[in-house]
């Protein structure tokens, strides 16, 4: 029993403490998935914030973003062409999502809306294997100019390693993030859309058009899954096993709360150094695999404290 | 002109809360069980027995389950096929234990472990909500999923890591196992579906499903009016977990045959959860149409290029059908967000005024 304890709560901070250079890489790669994470988590914060629509395909808008600039490519479009491509397809892909799904969809249940994009999911998978095949694709990293190879940092008489394409994931992550929060906080749009998010009829009775930013939002969150699927398709290929990138973003998205931009981003820190660290120091303990649901454990525990997460707008409810 | 109830006058409180009031009903119900216990299995071939409807009722009981959850409750869960594989897994252990008790007995006890399971993880809904809850219950999904793989014990440390169900007989006749024929299995699953759907029938409109159902339309308004929030929702958790498990365990044992943990994985949750929104939130009978539809239109579909003679690839039919299902979800939820349960309601009103409009 003792050694149980020791070993949960006593060795892993030994081994911490006994190799501080493994320690910041675990940190590293923990905070590099973890922006990652919540990337995706900001897709899905963009459409609930504006429309109150969980939007589960956000997954697969990323995949399907990923995919088409690489089918694009390979078809022998230039890159950065094949980019604005992608971003006019993505474009039409909202539009498209708004006419024919929002719209006839307007004022029923969230889990109407929220189910309404499992089918939406179905039909991207469907749609993307017969256009683009389901094999797994590269992406085409180079082309686009992203950079290559790691920097190596001596320290504590070992050596960090950082990959130039994390490091590059991070800074375009966090230069969207900005972006995202200026557009919101002084754009004439951005402003609609946080009139839109706190009220619909009020939104509506100023004269705001909703389904002028529905578009707006659902081509916003494409442009986050084009990001998101050029980082994610350099660090591994572009298959549809990336959509299960949705499931890792849930509990950052619990995490941080669902209305939260800043929540989504530090949700996705929390998660990714907890999940690489939990893996690292206590995965041997229990097992591998355990970072399946490391993250949801991380993010109840927070929740039981801050049940609208940790930046989320605190609940009221009336009778 | 058939389907009415005028002159049927009920001159006790029985009848009157009778579970079918109207006669035309009583002898439809009627009807639909002589089909399904004796027509089906004398007609049907056993391919379509085992492929299609034993799959159908099986699914319908763990849409039941998360019906009663969902749309009665207002709890949205993705942990369905977690507790699914926990039934499975627990009967497969009492099989083990309890060679000799009867199987039928150990199947429906294995839904009372699914149900403490339930219950743990149902402890975050007394103070989380919504969407919230939902990716919550994602965790025992996922926990439980990582479970299966991970700890060999479930499976009596077989090299396979799968389930293999043994031979089990009830008076002589195997039901379980290679041995057993469509048909015995069939009759089974379909006893022990239609004994369940009528015990929930009755939970549904009895005091407890009028305590889920005030809890679904407010919480905090049921806690006002001296409802117990904890124990509604705790015992919501605790039986439709209950019908999950025993619809995993018949899963495993009357359909399957033999199952890995990746039986039990996320997609299924999903399947259960389409099965209940499009059969109708808060309606049994809508389960049924939930998971005739959702199993169904797959096979459907790849029987369609066949009957029109077209040749088309496997794999594209696939991805086709894929786009079809979504498509198809989509549609429904447009025409008609209340399910198919609503259409069927909408059908009875018809028949009722017919000849007349209204």
């Amino acid at each position: 029993m003792l050694e149980i304890l020791y070993k949960i709560f006593i060795d892993p901070f030994v081994q911490m403490g006994g190799a501080p250079d493994l320690l910041i890489q675990t940190l590293w790669e923990g905070l590099v998935s973890g922006v990652l994470y919540a990337l995706i988590a900001l897709g899905f914060v963009l459409i609930f914030k504006a429309s109150g629509v969980f939007n589960f395909a956000q997954g697969i808008m990323v995949v399907f973003a990923a995919l088409t600039l690489v089918g694009l490519h390979a078809k022998g479009v230039p890159a950065f062409l094949a980019l604005a491509l992608t971003v006019v397809v993505m474009l039409v892909l909202a539009i498209g999502v708004e006419r024919l799904m929002l719209r006839p969809l307007v004022n029923q249940p969230d889990i109407i809306l929220f189910m309404a994009t499992f089918g939406l999911t179905y039909f991207l998978i469907g749609l993307g294997e017969i256009i683009f095949g389901g094999e797994p694709k590269v992406m085409i990293a180079s082309e686009l100019y992203l950079p290559k190879g790691a920097l190596e940092w001596k320290v504590f008489g070992g050596f960090v390693s950082f990959q130039k394409i994390d490091i590059a994931a991070a800074v375009i992550a966090s230069v969207m993030v900005a972006t995202l929060a200026v557009f919101f906080q002084k754009t004439r749009i951005g402003r609609a859309l946080r009139a839109v998010a706190d009220s619909h009829k009020a939104a509506l009775s100023v004269g705001i058009s909703l389904e002028q930013i529905w578009v707006v939002v659902w081509f916003a969150a494409g442009i986050v899954a084009l990001a998101t699927g050029i980082m994610w398709g350099a660090r591994s290929d572009v298959s549809f096993a990336l959509q299960i990138l949705a499931l890792k973003a849930l509990p950052v998205l619990i995490l941080g709360g669902f209305t939260s931009i800043p929540g989504a981003i530090v949700g996705g820190v929390i998660i990714g150094v907890g999940e690489k660290l939990g893996e690292f120091y206590w995965g041997p303990l229990l097992g591998s695999g355990i970072e399946s649901w490391l993250a949801y454990a991380i993010a109840l525990v927070f929740l039981l404290f801050r049940p609208q997460g940790l930046f989320g707008e605190k609940i009221i409810e009336r009778i | 002109m058939f389907y009415r109830e005028t002159g049927q006058y009920k001159t006790d409180y029985a009848a009157d809360m009778a579970l079918f009031p109207i006669r035309q009903d009583r002898i439809g119900i009627a009807l639909i069980l002589v089909v399904a216990f004796i027509v089906i299995p004398l007609t049907v071939s056993s391919f379509t027995l085992s492929a299609v409807m034993i799959p159908i009722l099986v699914f319908a009981l763990a849409a039941i389950g998360l019906n009663l959850l969902t749309g009665y409750t207002g709890l949205i869960s993705l942990g369905t096929a977690g507790f699914m594989g926990v039934g499975a897994y627990a009967c497969y252990k009492l099989t083990t234990w309890l060679p000799g008790v009867n199987i039928i007995v150990l199947i429906l006890a294995s839904g009372f472990a699914a149900a403490a399971v339930g219950v743990v993880f149902g402890l975050p809904s007394l103070r989380i909500k919504g969407f919230y809850l939902t990716v919550a219950t994602l965790a025992a999904q996922f926990f439980l999923s990582w479970c299966f793989v991970r700890v060999p014990w479930l499976v009596n440390y077989n090299v396979s890591n799968a389930i293999e169900v043994p031979t089990r007989t009830l008076f002589d006749i195997p039901v379980t196992g290679p041995n057993a024929t469509p048909v015995t299995r069939y009759l089974v699953v379909l006893g022990i579906v239609v004994a369940m759907t009528w015990i929930a029938s009755n939970i549904v409109r009895g005091r407890i499903g009028r305590n889920w159902m005030a809890v679904r339309d407010m919480d905090i308004a049921a806690e006002l009016i001296g409802i117990r929030l904890y124990r509604a929702k705790l015992l919501a958790f605790a039986v439709s977990s209950y019908y999950a498990g025993v619809a995993g365990a018949l899963m495993v044992f009357l359909w399957l045959g033999a199952a890995e943990a990746d039986s039990f994985n996320i997609n299924q949750s999903f399947i259960i959860l389409f099965m209940v929104i499009i059969g109708g939130l808060g309606s049994l009978i809508g389960s049924f149409f939930g998971a005739a539809f959702i199993w169904g239109l797959p096979v459907f579909l790849k029987q369609m290029p066949a009957m029109f003679g077209i040749a088309v690839a496997s794999a594209t039919i696939e991805h086709i059908q894929f786009m079809v299902v979504g498509a198809l979800i989509i549609m429904f939820l447009i025409v008609e967000p209340h399910g198919l349960a609503r259409l069927w309601q909408i059908g009875k009103q018809k028949l009722r005024m017919w000849p007349f409009p209204y």
